[in-house]
């Protein structure tokens, strides 16, 4: 295999985080919010997968698995929400629902 | 048998989790039931147990029963233990037993309360903690049941707490006797500094071994536990808030403001006598504030109109007539008169509730009368408690507790003939107010219609209880009538008295006019209120006599001087240092709170993205600075 | 098989951008969908060719499977994207921007001080396995937990009152 920079790994994880951060930013549409988080997740899980490939190990894996275990958790909920979301508002804008502010 | 008596405080203390946890969702019956099945058993049990000490332990040896080691400090190590002598004997049979029966009268009185299992509850809570505080073997167990049946006392003045008058009596009661029980907590922990045990046999071993008589010492330990017995049985100069603890429902009255509770200062006494002993200008000014108060209430019960608060005074005038006993060293005067008084005043206080009720929640005696032939029960009852009460001779149990007392008094070493009058005068005058009240009552005009009910269980009660006035003086008899049998059982745990030898010539003369003094005062009460009732009017319309009669009323003014010598001075002290400069460190505190949680809601805006975007600021900041540094 | 890890990063790259610039919902599913697999053939680079398959299997398949359910669920028509434009203007991206480009700046600054060659060893699903039910079981277990938490919780999302009959989700 290819002597690859560890260090370019985590650039492009951290590329990829930091465009997911600003999608999460920018966007108000909530079903984009939720796809944004998963650019993220994704990202963190690049960054453990560099980070393993460095010692030749497999936790870096392990910790992906757990990583993909969680978002599958998240998404799920996450978008029975947005449908609930959706149903109650008539909208998808994550602004309209500032009810619980202080 | 005796192994059970654990239970015996800790059946009531179920009833109350019981009640307490689940009173909203069972039935009115069955709080009752539980209510009173607590208590009933733990009176079963008690009589056991007392048929057993008495059979098989004919010399009264003490049984102690630990339960458990409560807490360890160092060397404090109090245990939960229980201890069981003929003194805590008697005690847990007239609580448990008067306890009961007033729980079934309960029963029926509270009926249609919106707050009918929280009734039981208290009651139950107050069983169980005067049975703990007679029963304990150290000093702060008794200490723990001392504020329990301070606290349902409060709880129970206030049980109709949407009126801010039985607020304010209950809130007066429970602070008046705080003043005692601080000066109690205060003796508490000067025995354990200066002796190193708070369990009573030992401590009053160590004490007797260690402190010589009259040694400053002791005087300053008895007087502390005095001051506590002052506050919680209502003597003076603490006996202010008796009167007003009427407030609270008619059987709470009967149960920890007549039988049980305020004489909780009698049994702590009675239990720490040999400190009292050792300290001999104490239980003289036991004597004396027994003395003094007895006479002093029961010229206030003379003119009080609400027929609670007659009783009320007549409650503290009995209780005085026990510390007069104390005081001259007749321990077993004063027990067996805490247990005549138990059965008659909770008689005549359930009487008094039958009344109540009756007359539609009326409590002035000048608008009853003639209630001798529509409300026969209370008549009855009412007969053999003020009977009791005002020591008619010979067919009475309060006539041989009184009797015994007054004996004591005037042949006793600590005793005296001033004291000795003092007493006879308080006789006379009690057989004049409880007559007084008897009279204006059940005869006379009607004044109003009476509702009648047939209440079962205001019959089982006051029956028993009446049947109990009359016969539980015979246990005692005078020495020239025949055994002395309460006193030789009460010794096993409480010394005999020392009297000055005085011939059986005096104890018959004595006995005698003990016995024609309440007699007078009967005659009095039937003279002045059935055949001229005129007579009071006109001592009244005197100018003397109103005056008299208006500071009698209030109850000597020791209301009007606390209020002027304490309350106020507190009031305006108080007001005066509301705006200090201490103040205002606290008042920054909350004012710098406001400000930061004004600044702080404001961030709080409800929108996800502005909580990702500080979100994703602040964990630059944090990396930046990690790498930086 | 360095040109695989440049070419597939630089495809991961551009495929995100287009993700979070997208107005239909669908589109962006679809570019998010490039990125996962260019995602999984860096792992693969990386030597890592289970968790490459896992990627491909769970997070494109699954994962996205889910969030098109979702939007045929929601069935937003044309309009909705005319919605979604006015939601986004320009001015909006300026601020997301500065951030995300001073936290990429932190970020690589952190992470290029040390260089360090990855193991060209490849760890297999067997080592993985292993791993993973040896001291990492209980990280096993508490996972298998939030899934089931997972469950329950969309679980009763979807159950509502109003929207439980068979017509939810028109």
């Amino acid at each position: 295999m290819a002597y690859l920079p560890v260090e370019h790994g985590f650039i492009l994880a951290a590329i990829l985080f930091v465009t997911g951060l600003a999608g999460v930013l920018v966007r108000r549409n909530i079903i984009f919010i939720l796809m944004s988080i998963e650019i993220m997740l994704n990202a963190a899980g690049l960054a453990f997968i560099s980070a393993g490939s460095r010692w030749g190990q497999p936790d870096g894996q392990v910790m992906y698995i757990f990583i993909l275990a969680m978002a599958g958790a998240e998404v799920s909920v996450g978008l029975g929400l947005v449908l609930r979301f959706y149903h109650l508002f008539r909208t998808l804008d994550a602004d309209e629902a500032s009810r619980m502010k202080g | 048998m005796m192994g059970l008596l654990w239970l015996v405080p800790l059946l009531p203390f179920i009833g109350f989790i019981i009640l307490a946890l689940f009173g909203k969702r069972i039935s009115n019956r069955g709080a009752a039931a539980v209510g009173c099945a607590s208590v009933g058993l733990s009176a079963v049990i008690s009589m056991l147990i007392a048929a057993d000490f008495i059979s098989f332990n004919p010399d009264g040896r003490a049984y102690s029963q630990v339960l458990w080691t409560w807490l360890q400090v160092g060397g404090f190590r109090p245990q939960i233990g229980l201890y069981l002598d003929s003194l805590s004997l008697i005690m847990v049979l007239v609580v448990s037993f008067v306890a009961f029966f007033i729980h079934l009268y309960s029963a029926a009185y509270m009926r249609g309360d919106d707050g009918y299992s929280r009734f039981f509850a208290y009651m139950n809570l107050f069983v169980g903690s005067m049975l703990t505080l007679v029963l304990a073997d150290n000093l702060l167990l008794l200490y723990l049941g001392w504020e329990g049946v301070g606290l349902c006392s409060y709880l129970l003045i206030g049980f109709w707490y949407r009126d801010p008058a039985n607020i304010r009596a209950a809130v007066k009661a429970f602070i008046i006797t705080r003043v005692g029980d601080t000066s109690m907590a205060i003796g508490l922990f000067f025995l354990f500094l200066n002796l190193g045990s708070l369990n009573i046999q030992q401590l009053l071993g160590l004490a007797s071994r260690s402190w010589p008589i009259g040694s400053g010492m002791a005087v300053a330990g008895a007087a502390l536990l005095l001051g506590g017995a002052l506050g919680k049985s209502a003597q003076l100069p603490l006996q202010t808030w008796l009167p007003d603890a009427m407030a609270g429902p008619t059987p709470v009255s009967a149960l920890i403001h007549a039988a049980t509770m305020v004489t909780a200062g009698v049994y702590l006494i009675a239990r720490t006598h040999v400190l009292f002993e050792l300290a001999p200008q104490v239980q003289a000014a036991v004597a004396v504030i027994g003395a003094v108060t007895l006479l002093v209430s029961a010229a206030s019960a003379l003119t009080q109109v609400d027929i609670k608060r007659v009783l009320a005074y007549s409650t503290i005038s009995q209780i005085g007539y026990m510390f007069l006993a104390l005081g001259v060293g007749a321990w077993s005067g004063a027990i067996f008169h805490f247990m005549t008084h138990a059965f008659f005043k909770a008689l005549l206080f359930l009487a008094a509730g039958v009344i109540i009720t009756a007359m539609g929640g009326e409590h002035d005696i000048f608008k009853m009368g003639g209630l001798r032939k529509t409300l026969p029960l209370a008549f009855w009852a009412f007969l053999a408690g003020a009977a009791s009460l005002a020591a008619i001779p010979f067919i009475t149990a309060g006539f041989y507790s009184k009797d015994l007392i007054l004996w004591s008094v005037f042949s006793s070493t600590k005793g005296g003939v001033w004291l000795w009058l003092t007493g006879l005068a308080g006789a006379f005058l009690t057989a004049l107010y409880i007559f007084r009240v008897f009279f204006v009552v059940f005869f006379g005009q009607m004044k109003a219609i009476p509702l009648r009910k047939r209440e079962t269980l205001f019959i089982i009660p006051l029956v028993v209880l009446a049947v109990f006035s009359v016969i539980a003086g015979f246990v005692d008899l005078p020495g020239w009538m025949g055994a002395e049998r309460f006193t030789g059982f009460i010794s096993t745990s409480l010394p005999l008295t020392q009297t000055l030898p005085v011939g059986g010539g005096a104890e018959f003369m004595v006995d005698l006019l003990g016995a024609v003094v309440p007699l007078i005062g009967l005659l009095f009460a039937y003279l002045i209120y059935i055949r001229k009732p005129a007579f009071a009017a006109n001592v009244v319309r005197n100018q003397a006599g109103r005056a008299l009669n208006r500071f009698w009323l209030a109850g000597w003014g020791f209301d009007a001087a606390y209020d002027i010598l304490l309350v106020r001075p507190f009031d305006r002290l108080s007001r005066m240092l509301r705006g200090d400069a201490i103040d205002l460190v606290y008042s920054g505190i909350a004012w710098l709170n406001r400000l930061v949680h004004l600044l702080l809601s404001g961030t709080e805006t409800g929108r996800l993205r502005w909580y990702v975007l500080v979100l994703g600021f602040g964990g630059a900041i944090l990396i930046g600075i990690a790498v930086l540094l | 098989m360095e040109y695989l890890f440049y070419i597939s990063g630089a495809a991961a790259v551009i495929s995100t951008f287009m993700v979070i610039i997208q107005t239909k919902a669908v589109h962006a599913l679809l570019y998010l969908i490039v990125s996962l697999l260019s995602v999984a053939l860096v792992f693969f680079s990386f030597g890592a060719p289970f968790v490459a398959a896992l990627e491909v299997i769970i997070y494109a398949g699954a994962i996205m499977v889910l969030f098109v359910f979702v939007i045929m669920m929601l069935n937003l028509g044309p309009e909705a994207a005319e919605e979604e434009k006015k939601l986004i203007s320009a001015r909006m991206w300026i601020g997301p921007s500065i951030l995300a480009a001073i936290l990429l700046a932190v970020l690589i600054y952190t992470l290029t001080r040390t260089g360090t060659i990855a193991n060209p060893l490849i760890v297999g699903p067997k080592e993985v396995g292993m791993a993973l039910y040896g001291p990492y079981l209980i990280g096993v277990e508490l996972a298998s937990i939030l899934l089931l938490a997972g469950m329950v919780g969309a679980y009763h999302l979807g159950r509502g009152r109003r929207y439980g009959g068979p017509g939810e989700g028109e």
